[in-house]
């Protein structure tokens, strides 16, 4: 699939400012402290700069609103409203932090609830799909939501939180390295998956019923130049950048942030402040590159029209 | 909007004969033609007469080769086949493309089972078109809307066409007859008659989406080689009279076999 930027950006944008958002909900952060203020401006603005950024891929985005209605059967109109209410418990928390320096949890753990239902329809617009069977797979939404929750508790303690040194900040640090695991751990099961997922059960031969005569390969595209569809959903990457961007994703995104944390609890607290930061924006590159792998790896069962894998693979 | 209706008075579809069809892309071009002044917005093209031409098509001819298990392959066939194969919009009872559409601009109609997209609605944000296993559904990037198959709904119920007009502007120009329209969820229709005998089937069955529209599938081809021998055809010229018979004679090397 064509991994569009504004996409990529939606993705990750609003997934770590809902995660923040979460953070914020279930209380943490003294509501009367600058930062926690700061925090809560970033949360919503991370959200709102995503969730613009998603519009930009629109042929028609000043019809955007009409996608607020078809919430019974669309997981992109889910989405969208869960998106706008979502906004409504998180900008009165915010209002209350930055104006009246208070705190309501029971507005908090149902703008929580929100943050990470609006995140697992983000992921379910893609997981739904049964044409990309990479996608379509209970991970997807896993994955998702746990990037969303790593990340946005790595932007809250590393910007926002915890001085550095102090014994909450050990333990947001600690807790932040067991988030990071577990959530390598799950992205790792959708790679197995997805490494073997292919085009699912369909092939050339079911594409064209023609499988009962014998082996199919395409001999004439309709056209001989690119169309909506080729560029769309039978983008392909050579094996070898895969490969090399994989690597480098999971440098950015869990070796580097894992191994910056750790020393940050050994070193002098400034030096460690200041590692975690470079920890918190070096995973966050590591989840646009995760993401924009998730999309330019993903098969489409539109590419077996196109040759399957023999004619859309590049040569290296 | 974008439930589907449970079940659908007709199915309206197509019928295409992958033996029949010879890939001469006619469809294609009437389907176009037809479509960029009708239904909705014209289907632009970007960089038409440039080096990289591209544009929205409704419906469009892939060309297959298959080759059997053990088959031998002379030169670029032997006993491989080739198949030439129109693909536009399935009309699906199980349209995804339908159900994932944000606005409502996607639908099923209840009368006739025919997939439409309110351009007016639509958003351009390309779901249904991802949705689609089939690739029936391309962006028009000068509108930004959705394009697809309306199976010529401008003319099927147009009473100012005659009415051997009134079928999708593709069936209409076929000039191999390998495409048929009607209603396949009548049992007693031509073509779901042509279906059973033809043993129609689906593409992607495994997908779900129950297409309406069947495929043919190519006849049984003789073997390698049998056609060398078929005996010609001996003609009998004995009752050739006058100028014929002349003809006859010249043309026989004198041997004057036919003649009287």
């Amino acid at each position: 699939m064509h991994p569009a930027l504004s996409v990529i950006a939606f993705t990750v944008l609003s997934g770590a400012g809902y995660g923040l958002a979460l953070v914020l909900a279930l209380g943490h952060g003294n509501p009367a402290h600058l930062p926690t203020k700061f925090a809560w401006v970033t949360a919503l603005v991370l959200i709102a700069v995503g969730l613009m950024s998603s519009t930009l891929h629109l042929g028609n985005p000043q019809r955007a609103w009409r996608a607020f209605s078809q919430w019974k059967t669309s997981w992109l109109s889910r989405e969208g409203c869960m998106a706008v209410a979502t906004f409504v418990p998180l900008t009165i928390l915010a209002a209350m932090s930055i104006l009246g320096d208070t705190f309501n949890l029971l507005l908090g753990y149902i703008g929580g609830i929100m943050c990470m239902i609006t995140v697992y329809c983000t992921a379910m617009i893609y997981a739904s799909l049964r044409t990309v069977p990479q996608w379509h797979t209970r991970w997807t939404p896993a994955v998702y939501l746990l990037f969303a929750l790593t990340s946005g508790t790595m932007l809250y303690f590393a910007f926002f939180g915890r001085e550095a040194g102090s014994d909450s900040n050990r333990i947001w640090v600690w807790l932040t390295l067991v988030f990071l695991v577990v959530t390598w751990a799950v992205k790792f099961m959708w790679l197995r998956h997805a490494s073997a997922a292919g085009y699912g059960a369909s092939s050339m031969e079911s594409a064209t019923g023609l499988g009962n005569l014998g082996r199919v390969r395409l001999l004439e595209r309709p056209h001989a130049m690119e169309n909506y569809l080729t560029r769309e959903m039978a983008f392909r990457i050579a094996r070898k950048h895969r490969e090399r961007l994989s690597l480098i994703g999971a440098m950015l995104g869990a070796v580097l942030p894992f191994v910056l944390l750790v020393i940050s609890l050994m070193v002098a607290p400034a030096l460690g402040g200041f590692l975690q930061v470079v920890a918190t924006i070096s995973l966050l590159a590591g989840l646009f590159v995760e993401r924009w792998l998730f999309f330019a790896t993903a098969k489409h069962a539109v590419g077996l029209y196109y040759g399957g894998e023999e004619k859309l693979v590049p040569a290296e | 909007m974008t439930q589907l209706p449970t079940t659908t008075d007709k199915k309206l579809g197509l019928v295409i004969d992958l033996d029949t069809c010879v890939g001469c892309h006619a469809c294609v071009i009437s389907c176009k033609e037809w479509n960029t002044a009708g239904y909705g917005t014209a289907l632009s093209d970007q960089d038409p007469y440039g080096a990289e031409p591209s544009g929205s098509f409704l419906n469009r001819i892939h060309t297959f080769e298959i080759v059997p298990d053990g088959g031998e392959v002379i030169g670029s066939a032997g006993e491989a086949r080739v198949v030439h194969f129109p693909k536009s919009c399935l009309h699906c009872e199980d349209a995804p493309c339908v159900t994932v559409c944000p606005t409502g601009a996607s639908y099923k109609r209840a009368a006739d089972g025919i997939v439409l997209v309110d351009e007016d609605m639509c958003i351009g944000c390309g779901l249904c078109a991802w949705s689609c296993a089939y690739g029936a559904r391309e962006m028009d990037l000068a509108e930004g809307v959705m394009k697809k198959c309306t199976l010529c709904v401008d003319r099927i119920y147009n009473e100012d066409l005659e009415e051997i007009d009134r079928v999708p502007s593709c069936v209409r120009t076929c000039p191999a007859g390998a495409r048929h329209y009607g209603d396949l969820g009548d049992p007693s229709s031509d073509v779901s008659v042509l279906v059973r005998e033809r043993g129609g089937f689906d593409l992607m069955p495994e997908q779900g989406n129950k297409p309406v529209n069947k495929y043919l599938p190519p006849r049984e081809r003789s073997a390698l080689g049998s056609a060398a021998s078929v005996p010609a055809v001996q003609e009998d010229t004995s009752d050739a009279t006058g100028l014929l018979a002349w003809i006859d004679r010249a043309l026989s090397g004198g041997s004057a076999k036919g003649a009287s």
